[in-house]
């Protein structure tokens, strides 16, 4: 059976676009993937997301989206797509052993954090290595931990590790952060936070099944003298990259892997091929732009069906 | 949580775990980790599908910290396999059904 709308990832932009598909009653298909709600599931309080005067967690926020878009009939799937197909006009979407075709496809897959990509990072990962510190800063009571990166990401985790470690310690490599006024001066105005700037983590030290990270060696970006600090937690905060793998065959990506859309639309390289969120927005990455541009892509796929049938 | 899957704790781990004649998987989870949250539904599958052949179970870190700390978890969720009262493998972080199972397959 041909499906009129597939939509691969949820979050934000996900779940906008799959509300207003099923309103449209083309009876929306979500493929969540491996983490259903995205990026917002692994943040604490939402401040920004305006109609919440008082925040909102961001897990809680989402699950308000799943449940609206669920209320007109989207059909939700906590599963993975591996692979695409969009060379003919019949999209097929491949998840595990089954194939689902359709007549239009909206990507929303999002982004996840960066990593350095030191070998030893790999190996100490959730070994004292950590992408994400409300998942895991519990770990780290009354330890001093370390932060890299200098942007609001950064800046959210260390302020929020705060609340568990002694001592957070940011090492940036560069003499000034790049994230927002407010998120800087939460870390300016925080005691128990200190910077290490024009600093570099060049390798990881320890081993997995003997305690995990023990150490880190940095770097001084200027004079290039380095040295080893020990440092049993150290969390990255060095931004993110869109979940584009793959489409990196089938569609046109920029530079840094985004998909790109045209024509102030949602449309991507491929007519019939929609995308929204974080996965074509490299500018403002929030809650609200992802929904908003999830719902362009539901009208933009609407649209298009109509268009197929005249 | 699903009928199938245990309540580990300090006061029960010995005897559910260390000594149990099934391989055991544990869950090491908390109320407020989203990524664990996803996971649970996999677990809840996994225990009702498999209770015949393995125990399966939960810790909550919060209550039970000494049994976090004891295992060396930095990182939750994080899955542990045990046989014969021995760690087999850790797997941090949500991952899905097929590769869960594949390991449980090997105990």
């Amino acid at each position: 059976m041909q499906n009129n709308v597939i939509i691969i990832g949820s979050g934000p932009a996900g779940y906008t676009a799959a509300l207003y598909a099923a309103r449209a009653n083309l009876k929306p298909l979500i493929f969540e993937g491996n983490q259903p709600g995205g990026q917002l599931t692994i943040t604490t309080d939402v401040e920004n997301y305006p109609g919440f005067p008082d925040g909102i967690l961001g897990p809680e926020l989402m699950d308000k989206f799943k449940s609206q878009a669920e209320r007109f009939g989207a059909k939700i799937y906590s599963m993975n797509v591996d692979k695409v197909e969009f060379s003919n006009s019949d999209f097929i979407v491949y998840v595990g052993n089954e194939d689902f075709s359709a007549k239009s496809i909206i990507i929303s897959t999002g982004a996840s954090a960066k990593l350095l990509g030191l070998e030893s990072e790999k190996k100490l990962m959730g070994h004292g290595v950590s992408a994400c510190a409300t998942c895991d800063a519990f770990f780290f009571k009354n330890k001093h931990v370390y932060v890299v990166g200098g942007g609001d990401s950064a800046m959210e985790e260390a302020t929020f590790l705060t609340k568990f470690a002694t001592k957070v310690t940011i090492v940036h490599r560069r003499d000034s952060f790049r994230a927002s006024k407010i998120m800087q001066d939460k870390v300016f105005k925080n005691d128990k936070i200190n910077v290490l700037w024009n600093t570099q983590v060049i390798d990881m030290l320890g081993e997995p099944n003997t305690g995990g990270l023990k150490s880190i060696l940095v770097e001084n970006t200027i004079t290039n003298e380095q040295s080893t600090i020990e440092c049993e937690g150290l969390f990255l905060g060095i931004g993110h990259k869109p979940n584009s793998d793959i489409f990196k065959d089938q569609l046109e990506l920029d530079n840094s892997g985004y998909i790109k859309t045209y024509n102030n639309s949602t449309q991507t390289s491929i007519p019939g091929v929609f995308a929204a969120g974080d996965i074509m927005d490299p500018v403002y990455r929030q809650a609200i732009t992802a929904a908003g541009s999830g719902c362009m892509a539901a009208l933009d796929a609407e649209k298009y069906i109509e268009n197929l049938h005249s | 949580m699903g009928a199938n899957t245990k309540d580990f704790t300090s006061d029960n781990f010995e005897t559910e775990v260390l000594k149990s004649a099934k391989p055991v998987l544990v869950d090491f989870w908390a109320e407020w980790c989203g990524p664990c949250k996803m996971l649970t539904p996999t677990i809840d599958e996994i225990s009702s599908e498999y209770s015949d052949k393995f125990k399966i179970g939960k810790v909550n870190v919060d209550n039970n910290s000494e049994l976090a700390s004891k295992y060396g978890i930095r990182s939750i969720p994080c899955l542990l396999f045990f046989s014969n009262g021995e760690v087999q493998k850790q797997i941090v972080g949500a991952v899905e059904k097929s590769e869960i199972i594949s390991e449980l397959e090997k105990l």
